[in-house]
């Protein structure tokens, strides 16, 4: 036995597991499944924003080469429930019923309303013509405003207010009265989608009893309990499989309408189908993000010291409610507040019907609207009273010496340094020398003018503490579940509740058990994603991975360690206090005795000799349940050209320094920081779901929802500062959505500083080269 | 129905296609051959990208008879017998993938884009991959591994 001890696995940049088969091809994608007997569904999607169905006819689709059966909403009504809504966010929320195919009306376009299932994806396709469908128009409801007005065309018949959430604290009219700056914006958050590569599919079958679903889904566990409240299915006959899957950014957390309808099919006519959507499909019906409409005031004093923030929000839910809608402004609600201290906060949301695609998570889900508002206003306060954006933000964020620190949002950000992250920011970035190139720009009144955005970011990570998803009214809990099976030659099985699609949870896990049991990062293998195999779970999403499934991982390590102890202390003839574990193996102190771990895990499978009364298994399962979220926070900076003649910006640099805490995998973190900051730029610069006037989707395809390629992006600078979390073991913050977070803010605030000698102080996003053109045109003439 | 003879990454067959059949159906449900994603309906994802006849094309833009009498090469053939080719070293290396989706029609791109420029600057390969989008990360590391796979290659040439 050598008594050097291996290199630490987590923080090391370990090149991942999962790659082998993603770059070979012999990836486990839901839509390569094909089983004997296979059929395919298609669906019949409504064209109508908002209709009546007055006649449905199937019988000519019925007769169609390869058809096997057809179905209407009507037929399947008796047992296709209503799909569901876990988070009744008040007492008083209309939750309306949503049937996963239209019964009698229509309310947004591409809602299913008919399928076909046939022998083959190409004639069920072709046999969706022969539906007939009759439709009596009813009005389309777009803007939320409009909707809520009275005598509004009610999408439900509980009219088109879901509900009204308020939160607050302090004073608020107090911070308010007489304050002798009061900076008040109106912000759109625009309609989203969330464009996963890999499109949704779900293959389900059955033996007659038992029922297997494999989705391209980001929560097989969540899936399973949902699918079998919905379809009366018991539980322990469903099995719930998420393959390997294509991306997820919170459009996979979803129980979706063709899930269902797969599973129920596949119990009437006990063959396998098969589903897979066409991207023009998702686009329609993948549920979407953002849609908010964002009315923010701060209060300050004359020198720009916070002393409140008021927020009052309209959240467009679209057309139902589906798995968190109501959930994702509540997920802004304690962020509005940013890194500022102040003395009072008041928030109230309003979700909206309106007649579009429903709306749910879409990475940040919530946060990204907080910080964009919070992060925009702070630099309209620092323009009111004609400082820096920095340096308003400086008067106001919390130091690093008053961690812990309750904040207005009522929240309490166990730790955090931005004074070090920003810091390391302005050095990477150059700040200095880039005000004056400005500065020289705008004195030359050069045609293309330079724009430095800024901003400095928190958020809330690691969903998260059960107790308070209870207290808001969330229909599950927020731990996280991991067993550690040592196997009898020593090798290791861990099986994860969390689901990845991209993460990399199986280098990662295999590092911190590397770690913990001292085994070799290459004998440890990760299980994820089939209730089968992994039943216990909450599944990933809201960067909750590492700093909950991580945890749990680590002391399902602990306990198998402990279990370990008992049986080396007995093979060695010492109590097991007198061991002490290093380098894989238990030593007796000040003596050269030692046994490795694995053969204590060889020992205990032969149990010929194992202490009294001790059953013959090292393995140890873990629940984590953390009892505080984690504050991720950072500092953005973004250099942006924006050609005033043509309205056109170019990134010019991109600084981001973030502090997530520890970090297990580096490579994988800062993969996640790119992929997060990209998204945000999109949001900023590209992307936008627009429905016209009557409701009609426009874009539907990729040539029209404009998804940032390599060629509009630019290299983005990436750096860390490292200030543990306290709220859990390995001091880890999560980072799946900090960059999303952060950037577009950054973005924004770079562009409308590019264009401020304009008198600009605002540009809707996307910040298209119309826009910003159209922008200087009004603020010249 | 036509009948058409392809070969697929060293191998031959001889099939009847409708003529409709898009290059990408036929390699995915005639032939089994899923290595090969598809991404969108409208030519612009770029998850399909195969070889054909030494040539990237979006095998979604391509009818199965179209490609009568091509060699198409897929990601599924990339690995010789001496391991993985030098761009799919290179992506695992940089880290230049995450789901993964995006993967296979990436690296048989900036092979083909590599064949044109064995030397491209990161400017090259952003344009020139143009035609391939990924939604996980961010393309930093994907131009790095471009750029490191045409080294390799030049290296090995
Ligand atoms: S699937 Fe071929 S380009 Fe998108
Ligand atoms: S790695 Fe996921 S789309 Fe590129």
């Amino acid at each position: 036995m050598t008594d050097t001890l291996p290199e630490a696995e987590i923080g090391r940049a370990r090149r991942r597991k999962e790659d082998g088969r993603l770059i070979t091809g012999r990836t486990l994608w839901t839509d390569n499944i094909q089983l004997p007997g296979m059929l395919y569904i298609a669906f019949l999607r409504s064209p109508m924003a908002h209709a009546r169905i007055t006649r449905v006819d199937t019988s000519a689709a019925k007769t169609q080469p390869g058809v096997v059966a057809v179905f209407s909403g009507q037929d399947l009504a008796d047992e296709q429930g209503s799909l569901p809504c876990a988070w009744p966010v008040t007492e008083d929320i209309v939750i309306p019923d949503h049937p996963p195919m239209a019964v009698g009306t229509v309310r947004y376009v591409g809602e299913a309303v008919a399928c076909v299932v046939a022998t083959d994806r190409y004639k069920a396709a072709d046999a969706l013509d022969a539906i007939e469908i009759d439709y009596e128009p009813l009005p389309a409801v777009l803007d939320m405003n409009e909707a809520l007005a009275e005598g509004a065309t009610p999408v439900h018949e509980g009219g088109n207010r879901s509900f009204t959430w308020q939160f607050g604290t302090g004073d608020v009219d107090a911070a308010f009265r007489d304050a002798p700056v009061v900076i008040e914006r109106t912000y759109v958050q625009q309609r989203l989608i969330p464009s996963a590569m890999e499109p949704r599919a779900v293959v389900a079958q059955t033996d007659g009893d038992t029922y297997t679903v494999h989705s391209a889904t980001q929560i097989p566990h969540v899936l399973r309990v949902m699918l079998a409240a919905t379809t009366g299915i018991p539980e322990h006959k469903l099995r719930v499989v998420a393959p390997d899957v294509g991306g997820g950014f919170g459009s996979k957390l979803q129980v979706t309408a063709e899930e269902v309808l797969a599973l129920l099919i596949t119990k009437r006519l006990g063959r396998p189908v098969k589903w897979t959507e066409s991207r023009s499909e998702g686009n329609l019906t993948v549920h979407h993000g953002r849609d908010q409409i964002q009315r923010i005031s701060l209060a300050a004093s004359a020198d720009g010291v916070l002393r409140g923030v008021k927020v009052d929000l309209l959240a467009d839910m679209g057309a139902y409610l589906m798995l968190v809608t109501p959930g994702i402004p509540l997920l802004g609600a304690f962020m509005y507040t940013g890194v500022y201290k102040m003395d009072a906060y008041d928030f109230t949301c309003t979700g909206v019907f309106t007649t579009k695609m429903p709306t749910d998570a879409y990475r940040g889900a919530g946060r990204p609207e907080a910080t964009y508002a919070i992060e925009r206003a702070m630099d309209e306060l620092a323009h009111e009273i004609g400082v820096d954006p920095l340096e308003i933000r400086r008067r106001n964020w919390i130091k690093h010496e008053e961690f812990p620190y309750a904040t207005a949002g009522g929240l309490t950000y166990d730790s955090g340094n931005y004074e070090a992250a920003t810091d390391r920011a302005l050095a990477l970035f150059g700040y200095d020398k880039l005000r004056a190139e400005q500065s020289d720009r705008r004195d030359r009144n050069d045609s293309v003018q330079l724009g430095i955005g800024v901003s400095t970011y928190t958020e809330m990570c690691g969903l998260a503490p059960s107790r308070v998803l209870g207290s808001l009214r969330y229909g599950a809990g927020g731990w996280e579940h991991a067993t550690v099976r040592m196997l009898p030659t020593g090798k290791v099985e861990v099986v994860t509740g969390t689901s990845p699609h991209g993460q990399g949870h199986e280098t990662a896990w295999s590092q911190i058990v590397a770690d913990a049991l001292g085994v070799p990062f290459e004998d440890v293998a990760v299980l994820h994603g089939d209730t089968a195999s992994a039943p216990r779970g909450m599944d990933t999403y809201g960067s909750r991975s590492l700093v909950v499934g991580g945890i749990a991982v680590l002391q399902a390590c602990e306990k198998v360690k402990e279990n370990a102890r008992q049986v080396a202390a007995h093979l060695l003839e010492c109590s097991p206090d007198d061991l002490e574990f290093t380098g894989g193996a238990f030593r007796v102190r000040g003596t050269g005795a030692a046994k490795t771990i694995q053969e204590v895990a060889l020992a205990t499978f032969a149990a010929h000799n194992l202490p009294d009364g001790f059953e013959p298994q090292l393995d140890a399962g873990s629940t984590f349940d953390p009892e505080a979220f984690s504050f991720p926070h950072g500092t953005h900076l973004c250099a942006i050209e924006v050609d005033t003649e043509t309205g056109e910006s170019k990134i010019r640099s991109y600084v981001a320094v973030d502090d997530i805490g520890n970090v297990v995998n580096p490579l994988i973190v800062e993969g996640q920081v790119h992929g997060g900051i990209a998204q945000g730029i999109a949001q900023a610069l590209y992307e936008e779901a627009v429905y016209d006037t009557d409701g009609n989707l426009l874009t539907t395809t990729m040539a029209d929802y404009l998804i940032p390629s390599a060629a509009d992006l630019p290299d983005f600078t990436t750096d860390r500062t490292v200030t543990p979390a306290t709220s859990n073991p390995l001091g880890v913050k999560g980072v799946g959505e900090a960059g999303t977070i952060a950037s577009t803010p950054a973005v924004v605030n770079a562009i409308v500083d590019a264009l401020s000698p304009y008198g600009i102080r605002d540009v809707a996003m996307p910040c298209t080269p119309e826009r910003v053109w159209r922008a200087i045109q009004g603020g010249t003439s | 129905m036509s009948r058409i003879t392809v070969t697929v990454d060293g191998t031959k067959y001889e099939e009847e296609v409708e003529p409709r059949l898009l290059l990408v159906h036929f390699l995915r449900d005639r032939l089994g051959r899923t290595g090969t994603p598809i991404g969108c309906d409208t030519s612009n994802c770029g998850a399909c990208t195969v070889l054909m006849d030494g040539r990237s094309v979006k095998s979604c833009s391509v009818l199965a008879v179209q490609a009568d009498g091509a060699d198409i090469l897929t990601i599924e053939g990339l690995a010789g017998s001496g391991g993985w080719h030098p761009m799919q070293r290179a992506f695992h290396e940089e880290h230049a993938l995450q789901c993964g989706y995006c993967t296979p029609g990436m690296i048989m791109a900036s092979i083909d884009l590599v064949q044109d420029n064995p030397d491209p600057s990161e400017e090259e390969i952003r344009s020139g991959l143009e035609g391939n989008l990924c939604r996980c990360t961010g393309y930093c590391n994907i131009v790095r591994a471009v750029r490191k796979g045409a080294q390799e290659l030049g290296a090995a040439q």
